[in-house]
């Protein structure tokens, strides 16, 4: 149950590693650095998710960013010149802490404003066949509507990237 | 009366055929002793995990003495021979020697990403084994999204070559760890649409329920999947940076690839977690594919754990006998077989897959005329597309040559041009 010793606790720890790595990724100076801290920032994410006990989504979390988003980015911090892969800082850090801060007072302003109520029903059993159905029945043309979506960006990314035959670069 | 006496796995907590005995004994004397609940799920949570890594940690020991003779003895070598037995203590002497090593480090280096490096691609390994079936109960972290775990654990890898190629500050291991990140990307498509199509006959991403799928209509996966077994074992060779692709560690081309400046037992954590992979993805295909610890009647004489060993060694035969005599490929015959090659075809193969299952489900025709249908269509379909493609794409063979072959016939990016102005690319095909 979700009041259980072990699950507060792993929340704890799995919250302070993940905040702790989120801090580090605006904080370290170098680039990859703060691909890697991400990465398990994202990890953290997952854990949190089987926490709730949602093992689908958990899994996706560390397939999807641990796995294919961060080395994405360290692909593209790859193909950047050296000199630009620093965490360097930037005219914009007033602002910037400004708008986090505001998010973060609107979170915790919510947070304590809602009425939260704790349900009173058992465990989520198993979560993927269940989203299987939801995604392929009741929700099929968002889900379809999605991945064309996706296609039309990747195409066009391929489009505006892709040289003119002859055109040696 | 001996065969009768065999069927019989008995529940006693000695008895070592079904180790879950074990485990059920612990859990009833905590739970008549008013133990807490959590004290159960610690304990058996314990023993599995000491029983997978000590497993772990005796193959990768192990391996090295079985892949260095087995490919030794393909290649008309002796392999290792001199300490001890058939050479079997050559293992404890490359450890101690690694041991001793000095374990150097590059002074541009960036220090903690160095050392995480190895742990990291050490960890994936070690992860994927316990959501591993080893018997009818056993099985330490039985997840309802096993497959998914597997593909997500196994992509962590990646990341780990990556920080390791990174942080020597070496030029040939950013090269090394490039190659891995490209063939990564490329490789991981075909592995995901190959597996999906496992996952969809079987109805479930539980590995449990896949073993349990082959048992009910009695066909290994392999049968009712030649395609998509063909397709991942190749693209998971890929992935395991094992000989035919290996290209990330190529020492003729980029001298170690991403482990160039590992050394001592740096460097050896590298190497036992190569072997460890193969040995994990060899487990993986002997569950999705060969039907796990089940081998139709077999497994109620032998205990199933047995079996699956068995069936893991008999497919690291075969990744150790693709290394043992397929030349390296280069990275863009690699990265073009990936996508021009295996992708298509395990698209093909899922479109053919849903539309079985979709009949089989529509129709109701009992499985006993399914499955031998499927068999067979899915057999041929695979051998005649395999066949089709490999015309389609390859060169025609040739035993013999009938015509001369110009450089300008193979498909190799020209030279730039030489001082004397002519490029040499162009100067070889007159």
């Amino acid at each position: 149950m979700i009041n259980d010793t072990g699950i507060v606790v792993a929340f704890y720890i799995l919250a302070a590693t993940t905040v702790g790595c989120a801090l580090m990724v605006a904080f370290v100076r170098e680039l990859v650095q703060a691909v890697l801290f991400l990465a398990l920032a994202f990890v953290g994410i997952a854990g949190i998710y089987i926490v709730l006990s949602a093992d689908f989504v958990a899994v996706v979390q560390v397939l999807i960013y641990a796995g294919a988003v961060a080395v994405l980015m360290t692909f593209a911090v790859m193909l950047t010149p050296a000199a630009d892969r620093k965490n360097s800082s930037t005219a914009f850090w007033a602002p910037a802490a400004v708008l986090a801060g505001l998010v973060l007072v609107i979170i915790v302003f919510v947070s304590y404003d809602t009425n939260w109520q704790i349900a009173n029903r058992p465990q989520f059993g198993a979560t993927a066949a269940a989203l299987g159905e939801a995604l392929l029945k009741p929700y099929v043309v968002p889900f379809e509507v999605a991945s064309v979506l996706l296609m039309t960006a990747m195409v066009g990314a391929i489009v505006l990237t892709k040289e003119e035959e002859g055109e040696d670069a | 009366m001996i065969m009768a006496l065999l069927t019989i796995i008995t529940d006693n907590w000695w008895d070592i055929r079904d180790l879950s005995n074990l485990s059920h004994e612990i859990e009833k004397l905590i739970g008549d002793a008013n133990g807490p609940a959590w004290l159960i799920y610690v304990v058996s949570g314990l023993l599995g995990a000491i029983g997978i890594v000590s497993f772990i940690g005796g193959v990768a020991v192990i391996n090295i003495w079985v892949e260095r003779r087995v490919v030794g003895r393909m290649q008309s070598r002796l392999g290792p021979n001199r300490l001890g037995p058939f050479g079997l203590l050559q293992p404890v002497a490359d450890a101690i020697k690694l041991m001793q090593k000095e374990v150097l480090m590059p002074g541009t280096a960036s220090g903690l990403i160095f050392t995480a490096a190895p742990i990291m691609f050490t960890v994936p390994g070690i992860l994927l084994m316990a959501v591993l079936p080893w018997g009818r109960n056993m099985t330490l972290a039985s997840l309802d999204v096993g497959v998914l775990f597997l593909l997500a654990a196994s992509s962590l890898a990646a990341l780990a070559v990556f920080m390791a190629g990174y942080s020597s500050d070496n030029k040939y291991a950013l090269f090394g760890s490039m190659r891995v990140i490209a063939m990564l990307v490329s490789y991981e498509i075909p592995i995901v649409i190959s597996l999906l199509g496992v996952v969809l006959f079987a109805g479930t991403m539980d590995l449990q329920g896949i073993v349990l799928f082959q048992e009910k209509y009695w066909a290994f996966m392999i049968l009712l999947q030649p395609l998509a077994f063909f397709i991942y074992f190749i693209s998971v060779s890929a992935e395991l940076n094992r000989t035919p692709a290996d290209i990330a560690e190529a020492e003729s081309e980029i001298v170690g690839g991403y482990h160039t400046e590992y050394s001592g037992m740096k460097f050896g954590l590298f190497y036992a977690a190569e072997l460890i992979n193969a040995v994990v993805v060899s487990a993986i295909i002997s569950t999705l594919f060969l039907g796990g610890w089940w081998a139709y009647k077999l497994d109620e004489i032998v205990p199933g754990w047995m079996i699956y060993i068995g069936k893991i060694y008999g497919v690291y035969f075969l990744f150790v006998w693709t290394r043992g005599t397929l030349p390296r490929f280069r990275i863009d015959q690699l990265l073009a077989f990936a996508w021009k090659w295996m992708t298509p075809m395990a698209i093909l193969n899922l479109i053919l897959v849903a539309a079985e299952v979709l009949v089989w489900d529509e129709s109701g025709w009992s499985a006993g005329v399914m499955i031998p249908a499927f068999v067979v269509i899915n057999g041929t379909l695979a051998i005649a597309t395999v066949y089709a493609f490999m015309r389609l794409l390859a060169p025609k063979f040739e035993r013999f040559p009938t015509a001369l072959r110009f450089y300008s016939n193979i498909d190799v990016p020209s030279l730039p041009a030489t001082a004397d102005g002519a490029a040499r690319a162009g100067t070889q095909t007159v």
